[in-house]
């Protein structure tokens, strides 16, 4: 059953309020990001937040081809084990995520296995809610980052997203994160048209005039942040394609919903900058759409984690060569994995518990959690063995340097040994 | 006595985009007599009858042993038919002469948000487009009672799924949450009971219909809101539908997409509860937003949804979606889309943002190409008029065109040096501050 997965669709979930959206978040240029640089206490850690949206396989990502289960509930779509980047005697990688191999075999790179919720949601928006808010009971209004931000004096330029709309993860109940729109590639590949007007056409909009109302301003202010934006993106190498093209252009079927805004790898070019030039955020939020794939699943879903893989590596990989890079931690996270039998085209329908990696000079790379069974399932559905609460307590508290009972209302658990 | 800027401020928010024609012609009439035409128009409506309903060739779902070439042809049939759709509808929008009604049945589509992604079928999704027309305008009740038969919304929302023996709360929880109550005028319990309710319905695939199977409907006893009874649908929409909350509900709802994203004021409130719920009449609704005191000091509240913002365009353009090349077509489409709004395709069941969502530095851009690909396709005779007049006027001719009330210095300096190129000046008049909002 497909359903779409758009990356922006959180924001008309409902989870964050348009009281939320309209107190100011979204009108931050990248230039006030970087003013803010320095301004940061000298051990300060920094987070990356990726988000893949449309529910990551995790059995194909983190890939159990010892178990003779694996191959027998899925014979179309399993891997061989000869084609799995093997970890260890019981557990691979994807075959399209070779740079993530490599990180591992470094000890760079940790994965939680088996993380979940209790009483798993099957929707994506719920499930997806509930892993922004924090909040599996009843998600609320309030992204679990964005309550982080509320405890630590609200200044939204310590939680920068650089998409197109804030993510609910980022809204607090008092305060919100920055949402940084990055230039989109567009079905061109530019971002102006040919006939289009010139730069100084769009500072001219981007010009406040005296007295007008103040959407108004703002409509015009985001012409004055695409100059600003336009001219700091310019300076970077040659901005990637966006992750796929239009979602009216569909004539390769693929997840549905998949309209690719801006690619990854451009999202985390801006993160290291923002990184190299010691700005104060502390959390970045970064996403990958695409994972919604439910038929002809194998194909599509080795291609997004290729474009993941090599995204995040060669960040991971640049963060390495700095000492602001060296505190960097990234953390990979989807609403849900798939269900363990594949259905009858060739795919996975929404499931449960799945794979969360973390990376970063400050990671303990291996393995934690414990691997879900293939046979004692829960309706057909893996029994999650890590909550996802515990990992946000050892983020918040490693990497944020925060109390995570203030955040996670109450929650003790943590994720032992994960940060150095 | 109204004046123009007041009338323009009506028409734009009560229609998909006034053209400067309409508002003479409102100035002509007065205030009651251009709302009287909003609401019960005369005659039948041509612009409707220029663009029926497409009449869509049954897909054949294949089934489980179909290979993939047979899945990959019916994919690609869906796929065709929902473009064509679309593109109807869009044609509609524009054309339509009774367009108080058509932009009421878009408010509703983005209300009941069902999305094609999921649904997966193009007839369906007409099925409910025509639902949301025939019923919206009307008693809530009557629609509410027919969605809850919708086929569309049933698979959106996995009612088919949700039986006496094994209960789906999807359909119930977003009922009361999203369609008729609010977030937190309810509990748990009554989301259960609820879902309970709306057991035992299922689609007959080849009639394309939404079928009531007495075997798969829990007939027990259900407590909802206070109320028990052995409630069915109806039962569950008369129990929903009696809470003070529907009426706050629905008249915050249609306060923030017809007249301001601010709160309702405290007495403007009461007022549209009062007129909602003498007849729970969604049309008396609709009239008491657009007359309240308040209504008239909410001008430039509002950011156009890029629907209305493109339709709107191209009814003052004189363009017809459908009649556009097919590779303009899909540019408008691929433009929407990336904007964030194609109809039939909301983001999610809460439907589309509004306000300062919409405006990104990336949707700059795309308002920008959009605008360029409408101001090239402008009816000769619109761009014409244009061109008549001297350069040094074109600024204000064009804020006539638009129903701009009038452009800021800071537009104008803009507009200025453009003004000797007509496609470019209408673009930028498109893609200008003061057209995203109104």
């Amino acid at each position: 059953m497909d359903m779409l997965t758009r990356r922006r669709f959180l924001v008309a979930s409902g989870v964050v309020g348009a009281a939320t959206l309209a107190t100011g978040a979204v009108g931050y240029r990248l230039s006030h990001i970087l003013e803010t640089a320095g301004d940061r206490p000298s051990d300060a850690r920094t987070l990356v937040l990726v988000t893949l949206y449309g529910g990551n396989d995790g059995l194909n990502t983190v890939i159990p081809y010892a178990d003779p289960a694996y191959h027998d509930a899925r014979p179309d779509l399993a891997y061989r084990p000869e084609e799995v980047l093997h970890l260890d005697k019981s557990l691979g990688l994807n075959p399209g995520m070779t740079g993530f191999k490599r990180l591992f075999d470094a000890g760079r790179l940790a994965i939680v296995r088996g993380i979940g919720y209790p009483k798993p949601d099957h929707s994506h928006f719920r499930s997806m809610d509930i892993w922004q808010t924090g909040q599996p009971d009843r998600p609320g209004n309030t992204g679990w980052l964005g309550r982080w931000l509320d405890a630590t004096g609200g200044d939204p330029r310590h939680a920068v997203s650089f998409e197109p709309v804030l993510p609910p993860v980022l809204a607090g109940a008092t305060t919100a994160g920055a949402a940084v729109a990055l230039r989109e590639g567009g079905v061109s590949g530019a971002g102006v048209p040919a006939r289009g007007p010139a730069p100084a056409t769009l500072a001219g909009f981007g010009t406040a005039a005296p007295g007008e109302p103040p959407l108004q301003a703002r409509a015009a202010r985001a012409y004055a942040d695409l100059v600003s934006v336009d001219a700091m993106v310019g300076k970077l190498a040659a901005a990637p394609a966006p992750s796929s093209g239009a979602a009216t252009d569909d004539n390769q079927p693929k997840a549905t919903g998949t309209g690719g805004r801006t690619a990854l790898s451009a999202q985390l070019d801006l993160v290291a900058r923002c990184v190299e030039a010691n700005v104060a955020t502390r959390a970045f939020s970064v996403s990958l759409g695409g994972f919604d794939t439910h038929a002809d699943e194998k194909i599509a879903q080795r291609r997004q984690l290729s474009e993941l893989d090599s995204a995040v590596t060669a960040f991971a990989d640049r963060m390495a060569r700095t000492d602001a890079g060296r505190k960097v931690v990234v953390a990979v996270y989807s609403e849900f994995g798939r269900r363990v039998r594949a259905n009858a085209s060739d795919g996975t329908d929404h499931g449960t518990a799945s794979d969360l990696f973390v990376l970063g000079s400050p990671v303990r790379g291996g393995f934690y959690g414990r691997q879900p069974s293939l046979t004692d399932l829960d309706d057909g559905d893996l029994k999650f063995t890590t909550d996802f609460r515990d990992a946000y307590a050892s983020l918040l508290d490693g990497v944020l340097h925060t109390d995570p009972g203030k955040v996670l209302g109450g929650w003790s658990g943590r994720i032992d040994g994960l940060l150095a | 006595m109204a004046t123009r800027t007041e009338l323009a401020h009506l028409l734009r928010r009560a229609t998909f985009g006034p053209r400067a024609d309409d508002v003479d012609a409102a100035e002509r009439a007065g205030l009651d007599a251009t709302v009287t035409a909003l609401f019960t128009p005369a005659g039948e409506d041509a612009g409707a009858a220029r663009t029926p309903v497409p009449a869509l060739e049954p897909v054949a779902v294949p089934g489980p042993k179909a290979d993939a070439a047979a899945r990959q042809k019916a994919r690609e049939q869906q796929r065709q038919q929902v473009t064509t759709v679309t593109l109807w509808w869009l044609d509609r929008m524009v054309q339509a002469d009774h367009q108080l009604r058509e932009k009421l049945t878009f408010y509703w589509h983005g209300h009941w948000a069902t999305s094609v992604e999921k649904v997966r079928d193009a007839h369906l999704m007409l099925t409910q487009q025509q639902t949301l027309y025939r019923y919206g305008a009307g008693d809530f009740g009557v629609l509410v009672k027919a969605m809850l038969r919708d086929p569309a919304l049933i698979v959106w929302l996995d009612g088919q799924k949700n039986t006496v023996r094994a209960p789906n709360e999807n359909l119930a929880r977003e009922l009361m949450e999203l369609f008729t109550l609010g977030i937190g005028r309810y509990g748990e319990a009554d989301v259960r009971q609820a879902a309970r309710a709306l057991t035992g319905w299922r689609i007959d695939q080849p009639q394309r219909t939404a079928v009531f199977d007495p075997k798969r409907h829990d007939g027990g006893q259900k407590t909802i809101l206070g109320a028990t009874g052995a409630f069915d649908a109806d039962g569950l929409a008369d129990v929903l539908l009696a809470q003070a909350a529907n009426a706050e509900f629905l008249a915050a709802r249609l306060w923030s997409r017809y007249a301001s994203g601010d709160p309702v004021p405290a007495d403007a409130g009461n007022r549209l509860v009062t007129a909602y719920r003498a007849g729970r009449d969604v049309g008396a609704l609709l009239r008491a937003v657009l007359a309240d005191p308040a209504f008239g000091s909410t001008r430039g509240q509002l950011v156009k949804q890029p629907v209305e913002w493109a339709v709107g365009a191209m009814r003052q353009l004189g363009i017809r979606p459908g009649a556009l090349p097919a590779a303009q077509q899909r540019q408008l489409l691929q433009g929407l889309d990336q904007l964030g709004q194609v109809p039939f395709k909301p983001p999610s069941v809460g439907g589309w943002p509004a306000g300062t969502a919409w405006l990104s530095t990336s949707a700059v851009q795309v308002r920008l190409r959009v605008a360029d690909l409408l101001a090239g396709h402008a009816d000769p005779g619109v761009a014409g008029r244009l061109t008549a007049v001297p350069v040094a006027q074109r600024s204000d001719a064009l804020a006539r065109l638009l129903v701009v009330d009038a452009f800021t210095e800071r537009t104008r300096t803009v507009l200025a040096p453009a003004a000797g190129d007509v496609r470019r000046l209408i673009a930028l008049g498109l893609a200008s501050p003061e057209y995203t909002v109104m």
